[in-house]
């Protein structure tokens, strides 16, 4: 089968721009390009204003393309309303029908439709059943919890049986704990169903927790397509290094001395990389902080050190964070685990430290020649 | 819990209203109601007497003669609140998308609209309610430019008619239906009518299953306030009805002042007011209570 067929959706070069309040237009969507593979979990992470929603609702059909196309199991949606796309959306604030009750809800789609009421009465209960909200029917939205709406909005879409369903920010509202648990409710709804998910979402935490594939946005453009764990250790640009995880991040010009090639910052500080990149390259360097430890006392080729002070140490429960000053001013942090903690747990703070990092392990991200 | 400070202080701030309310609103009240079940005298005012045959009268039966039976006073009634009914169909009909237009307009042209429709309560109603006889009698602007325009031959005889009154009472009462309409449907959540097109349903569906449901609260509070001026009007009926459309306002206004029979006058009154009363209850036990629970 080729890829094409297995697309769920395809957005092609999509372009969006809104006329901002101020005066002059702000680009949504800088032509994006996008296929969503069928059964995945796909989330659109990015800053507030990436264009994540405006994504979203080019593909459930309340915003209009400036140019582009949007395609649905193959067919263009090009001037197709919202009510004649095989989609369903969980929206940021539910928007349940407030007049209705629970089934009253979450029957909805299938009584506009016109299906017979048996098979109404049998898809409700399994829809509820689905998302653990039997008992509830006669409820009505207001006498619910802000986890049970939740689960309304939820059943309400998935009871179409949707070819994919959009999911806008449906977490934000939630409290953390209640959060965590409907993340991981979410994903194996998604594998029990089968059907793709494209969640939208701010937090990257959320993303990682979930997706088979993130796309991270930024300023209506992609910067990087992939599942969580190469946007962790692989990020393609310093802007997704930043927006995921912690990280101290370099970005200078590469030098060569005759041991390896070495990163030197603006302000001056050199740090030994690696090889790879060539004299002159401009390179960001992407140290998380589970990859810093103390120097051990001969430090061969494979390891990088970099002189710092001590500034803090912070318990964080399973490890400590401590947070050192670079001879710059610039902090980084270290997270090391088991004995590299307990070596760093030794170093009081103001005393000067060694900090170690694997040459292999971080990313290097060199962005011109 | 309120603490006495609070008490008194409720009690301070409640007083005057509810005197005022008790003096010069339960009094009179509490008189008509007496003066209901009182005989009439012959020359104007009242007798002491027990007598409940103004409300026999009412519905057909004159003075105690159950032989006699004459529904003249019924059927004013029953023309009265079949023409307040058509008056809420008329003004709802006219207001619920006028209501939707405005709520989609800019803020600023939103408040001017609502400026312009509470325009008219700086006129005396009696002023306005004369350019409706100027516009709709024999030789007025509505036959004159008909016949200008060939669309008639001969003026059409609409002043002095139900018509007549239809128009002029859906002309006066137009905003107290608009207003409360328009309030709720600009408090209308728009992304219910997102979601409801997004699980399938088109527009006609929507506004069906999802605005109207949604703006209830505005219709009913429109109907209400809406049907009761109607159902007591009179000067409008006076003025563009003549003789032909009496309504019951009409008659109460006749039998306080041209009559001088004041116990019937009351007993239509207090007819008048049961079934204000009754409209008000069916509002709040249908639409009143749901609007609580959001």
């Amino acid at each position: 089968m080729t890829q094409a067929a297995e697309s769920i959706v395809e957005v092609k070069e999509a372009v969006k721009r809104f006329p901002a309040p101020e005066g002059g237009v702000v680009t949504a969507l800088d032509s994006i390009s996008l296929k969503v593979q069928q059964g995945q979990f796909v989330t659109l992470l990015g800053p507030s204003g990436c264009g994540k929603t405006t994504l979203l609702r080019t593909i459930s059909g309340f915003e209009d393309l400036d140019s582009g196309a949007v395609l649905i199991g193959g067919e263009s949606v090009l001037g197709v309303p919202p009510y004649r796309r095989p989609v369903n959306t969980v929206f940021q604030n539910y928007a349940l029908f407030p007049h209705l009750s629970v089934s009253g809800n979450v029957v909805y789609g299938l009584e506009v439709a016109g299906i017979k009421k048996t098979e109404r009465d049998h898809r409700l209960k399994e829809a509820l059943e689905r998302v653990g909200l039997s008992g509830f029917e006669r409820r009505k939205p207001a006498q619910l919890s802000g986890g049970q709406q939740q689960r309304v909005a939820l059943a309400r879409a998935i009871i179409n049986q949707p070819k994919l369903l959009l999911l806008d920010e449906p977490l934000s509202a939630l409290d953390r704990n209640l959060r965590q648990s409907m993340q991981l409710e979410l994903k194996s709804l998604q594998h029990d169903l089968g059907i793709c998910f494209l969640f939208v979402t701010h937090d990257q935490e959320e993303a990682l927790t979930m997706s088979d594939q993130v796309v991270v946005l930024n300023q209506g453009r992609i910067e990087q397509i992939g599942p969580p764990d190469l946007l962790y250790h692989k990020p393609a640009t310093r802007f997704v290094a930043e927006f995921i995880g912690d990280s101290a991040i370099f970005s200078g010009r590469i030098q060569n001395t005759e041991a390896s090639p070495v990163l030197v910052t603006e302000d001056g500080l050199g740090i030994p990389v690696g090889r790879g990149p060539k004299p002159g390259d401009h390179a960001t360097l992407i140290i998380r902080p589970e990859n810093l430890s103390l120097a051990p006392p001969n430090p061969d080729d494979s390891v990088s050190i970099l002189d710092a002070v001590l500034e803090q140490s912070v318990f964080r429960g399973a490890t400590h964070q401590y947070v050192c000053v670079l001879p710059n001013g610039t902090s980084i942090s270290a997270t090391p685990t088991g004995a590299d903690d307990e070596a760093f747990s030794r170093v009081s703070p103001g005393d000067s430290v060694q900090l170690a990092f694997r040459r292999n392990i971080p990313h290097l991200i060199i962005e011109s020649q | 819990m309120a603490s006495k400070r609070d008490t008194r202080r409720l009690i301070a701030l409640l007083t005057p209203g509810t005197l005022f309310l008790g003096i010069f609103f339960l009094g009179p009240l509490a008189v008509m109601v007496i003066f209901s079940f009182l005989t009439p005298g012959l020359y104007g005012g009242v007798e002491w007497n027990f007598y409940h045959w103004n409300y026999g009268r009412i519905l057909g039966w004159a003075d105690g003669d159950w032989e006699e039976f004459d529904p003249v006073y019924a059927q004013i009634f029953f023309r009265s609140v079949r023409l307040a009914f058509t008056n809420v169909l008329i003004t709802l009909l006219i207001c619920y998308p006028a209501a939707l237009w405005v709520s989609g307009l800019s803020v600023r042209w939103r408040t001017f609209v609502v400026f312009i429709i509470t325009l008219p309560f700086f006129v005396s109603l009696v002023v306005r309610l004369f350019c409706w006889v100027l516009i709709l009698r024999p030789s007025g602007f509505l036959n004159t430019t008909l016949l200008g325009l060939g669309v008639i031959s001969e003026p059409i005889d609409i002043i002095f008619t139900e018509t007549a009154v239809l128009i002029g009472m859906a002309y006066i009462l137009l905003p107290f239906m608009f207003l409360p309409l328009y309030a709720s449907i600009e408090k209308l959540d728009y992304s219910l009518l997102e979601a409801s097109s997004d699980l399938g349903a088109n527009p006609f569906q929507t506004f069906l299953r999802v605005t109207l449901p949604s703006t209830l609260p505005g219709i009913a509070a429109g109907a209400v306030l809406v049907f009761i001026p109607s159902l007591g009007n009179f000067i409008v009926p006076d003025l563009l009805g003549g003789a032909k459309v009496l309504m019951i306002g009409n008659l109460v206004e006749q039998q306080f002042l041209s009559a001088r029979n004041w116990p019937f006058g009351s007993a239509l009154s207090v007819m008048i007011m049961l079934v204000m009363f009754l409209a008000i209850v069916i509002y709040l036990r249908r639409i009143g209570r749901s609007e609580i629970v959001r």
